[in-house]
């Protein structure tokens, strides 16, 4: 099924977008902060009133970097580095590619793009397990468990 | 009660009977003071009461001098505070809607910011007015409880009013009903105090520039 | 890796373990969880934390007087996934429109759970009680009052679900003829969650249920029983529209020049002055837009009473009462009433004029 894209009689003016500013300076002064102290912002842009076409401004505004990875776990999710290094923009969608969350995050690597430990332990038994068994490692040892 | 029940009771039957015992109030002393008017000056006129009467109600808005001179604070105050009530009560673009609602009457409100400006000078000018009343000797002697009533009733739908616009201090329907409420507390006591001399000024002024038109007998 | 407990003692982690799902996708599910529940990002590892050790908690649903739109909007809630996992880690025994069993089956599966689970189940209840008469409306032959009172007897907490179980809603509305109530007039001795909304933003519900889930714990409710984190901000507060309010830019109809502009819709009847809750930010659909965002004002549904208010497309300082007759019928009573009086002041005034006569000093002296 196709979805159409919905036209609202609404205008979107300058004067609408009126949180888009102090946003982008928030970044600036989370930027700030990473540099000094490295320490990492995380923005949820599900909490902010935004007025309709605000949000693509924003992520027009930010632009796109020279990272752009996709992630698969319960659906899509993208991550991008913006123009501006070490602001990323994290969006999370599940199976039906609807948007389940979008966070502006400030730091040199988003966590979730790390391999995670238990997950590092959990491939590390499976692949002892594969060699263990004698099996053809290139067939299982990609194969990640359902 | 909650507060949407509070807002809902101040919006509808509160505010009826607070009308109609303004309304009420209001012409029931009306007539009686016309029914029982002046005696007829069996005189001729020689010059015309009438024209006269029109113009001191206007003309009296205006201080005289040496007036002016002597009491310049109060009446600088009271210019102040009720020009200021006219502005917030009659051009704040909720207010418009309450009157197009009961009347059928619209007319261009002026810009909020500006509404809003004015009620802080209103309220102050209200605080020296009473201020001013207290720490002279001979205001504070001529000073009774109603005057003291009057000026609360007139102050307080102001600060509510602020404070539900700003929305600070309780909860937004909370500070509407209290607003709303203070202002059916002023409908409510209009007729019975001094307020009355919103409507009363112009029957008085009427007859003092009657009087003086009359010039005396024509000879 | 660990052993993995069986039924209702699992937590969701083991859940999660179970289905092979990655660190990495639990932290996706972590961090959209916690925007759902309208927390900060910093919060996210302690929900990872939480949930991994959540239990699995029993849920009984009840339905009173409600039009199933709670229900519909909550299972709009979840798509395939995410959401899924919460679903999947609470134990829905009793919800008599999703459930499959039916007839006695049903009760018995409500009995059991309530036996199994006492003191440790949460109750969901949409639609209000009505106090009337019994017989307006009963599940199983047995009124609304009673399943109510027998099932939240052992609840840890009772979520009302919708305006009607939080504040009565429309069935409470004027004249309210079965007598009406909301779960919070009858039960008194339980913590009671308000999740009001005509129907409540989808996500909200879940996000309750999320938080219940991961700490085991009430939010912080404001004065009227409701999570601030969802309800601590009023939709005037949050609008977009804002700026025209302030500015005093209003639509003065739904099709004029301001409606276009998508100026204020405070003359429109618009409630989001006096209205509490999420719409402004969380949205609808997925995030897609809410009612003032698509031209039309705020009903104010999230609010006790938001029925008998006078009218969705009254302005908010406008009387819900006819004054315009109030003043007509008045002011023609008055004028007679003045006249009366008048008459007999001014007869006493003749009385006094006549009755005048010459005083002497020898009067006075007297």
């Amino acid at each position: 099924m196709t979805t159409h894209s919905v036209q609202f009689n609404i205008q979107i003016g300058d004067d609408l977008t009126w949180n888009v500013a102090p946003l982008l300076h928030e970044v600036k002064h989370a930027l700030d902060n990473l540099i000094k102290n490295n320490e990492t912002t995380i923005i949820d842009l599900r909490s902010i009133p935004l007025a309709p076409g605000e949000e693509d401004k924003i992520l027009n505004i930010l632009g796109q970097g020279e990272i752009k990875a996709q992630l698969y776990a319960l659906g899509q999710s993208e991550i991008i580095e913006t123009q501006y290094a070490g602001v990323w923009i994290v969006s999370h969608y599940n199976d039906e590619n609807e948007i389940m969350g979008r966070f502006i995050e400030i730091t040199s690597m988003p966590d979730i793009l790390c391999s995670q430990t238990e997950d590092m332990i959990e491939a590390r038994n499976h692949l002892s397990e594969s060699l263990k068994e004698g099996q053809n490692i290139h067939e299982s040892s990609v194969e990640k468990s359902a | 009660m909650n507060e949407i029940d509070f807002l809902n009771w101040v919006r509808g039957p509160g505010f009826q009977i607070a009308v109609i015992i303004f309304v009420a109030g209001i012409i029931i002393r009306l007539v009686e003071i016309l029914m029982l008017g002046r005696k007829p000056n069996l005189a001729e006129a020689k010059g015309s009461a009438m024209r006269s009467g029109l113009r001191t109600i206007f003309s009296r808005s205006i201080p005289e001098k040496s007036t002016f001179k002597r009491s310049t604070f109060v009446i600088v105050t009271g210019f102040i505070f009720h020009i200021g009530l006219l502005i917030t009560i009659f051009f704040f673009t909720p207010h418009i809607l309450l009157f197009k609602d009961v009347s059928g009457l619209s007319w261009p409100a002026l810009p909020t910011p500006i509404v809003d400006a004015v009620t802080v000078v209103t309220i102050i000018a209200l605080f020296l007015v009473l201020a001013h009343r207290m720490s002279n000797t001979v205001l504070r002697f001529l000073t009774n409880y109603e005057d003291i009533l009057v000026w609360l009733v007139t102050i307080l739908p102001l600060i509510t009013g602020y404070f539900a616009f700003h929305r600070v201090g309780a909860t937004a329907p909370t500070l509407l009903a209290l607003h709303i409420l203070s202002v059916e507390l002023l409908l409510v006591l209009f007729p019975f105090t001094k307020l009355m001399h919103a409507f009363t000024i112009v029957l008085a002024r009427w007859y003092n520039g009657a009087i003086s038109g009359y010039r005396g007998v024509q000879s | 890796m660990t052993d993995i407990p069986e039924g209702k003692d699992e937590t969701l982690g083991d859940v999660l373990r179970q289905r092979g799902i990655s660190r990495r996708s639990f932290l996706k599910f972590c961090a959209t969880t916690a925007s759902m529940m309208a927390l900060p990002p910093s919060m996210i590892p302690t929900i990872a934390h939480a949930l991994e050790r959540a239990k699995k908690p029993s849920v009984i649903w009840l339905s009173f007087q409600e039009c199933t739109g709670c229900t519909e909007s909550l299972t709009r809630a979840h798509s395939v996934t995410i959401e899924n996992l919460i679903f999947d880690s609470i134990s829905l025994d009793y919800h008599h429109t999703l459930q499959a069993a039916s007839g006695h089956a049903a009760e018995e599966a409500r009995m059991a759970a309530m036996e199994e689970n006492y003191g440790k189940y949460l109750l969901v209840v949409d639609g209000s009680i009505p106090l009337g008469n019994p017989g307006y409306s009963t599940i199983a032959g047995i009124s609304n009052y009673d399943m109510l009172m027998e099932t939240a007897k052992g609840a840890a907490a009772i979520i009302s679900v919708g305006t009607c179980a939080a504040y009565g809603g429309i069935p409470h509305a004027k004249p309210n003829p079965t007598g009406a109530v909301s779960v919070g007039e009858i039960i008194k001795d339980k913590p009671i969650i308000n999740v009001p909304g005509c129907p409540p933003i989808p996500v909200v519900i879940t996000g309750v249920l999320t938080h219940f889930l991961t700490f085991g714990t009430i939010p912080e409710l404001d004065h009227i029983g409701r999570p601030k984190v969802f309800y601590g901000q009023s939709i005037h507060d949050r609008c977009y529209r804002r700026t025209f309010y302030d500015k005093g830019q209003f639509a003065e109809t739904f099709d004029d020049e301001g409606a276009r502009k998508g100026w204020c819709l405070y003359k429109l009847g618009c409630k989001g002055p006096t209205t509490y809750n999420a719409c402004a930010t969380t949205k609808w659909n997925n995030g897609t837009s809410f009612p003032i965002e698509s031209g039309h004002p705020c009903l104010g549904c999230s609010e006790p009473e938001f029925w008998d208010g006078g009218g969705f497309y009254k302005a908010l300082s406008m009387p819900t009462e006819d004054i315009s007759k109030t003043v007509i019928y008045t002011a023609a009573g008055a004028v007679a009433a003045g006249v009366a009086i008048g008459a007999i002041q001014k007869g006493r005034k003749n009385s006094a004029v006549a009755s005048h006569s010459k005083t002497t000093i020898d009067d006075l002296e007297k």
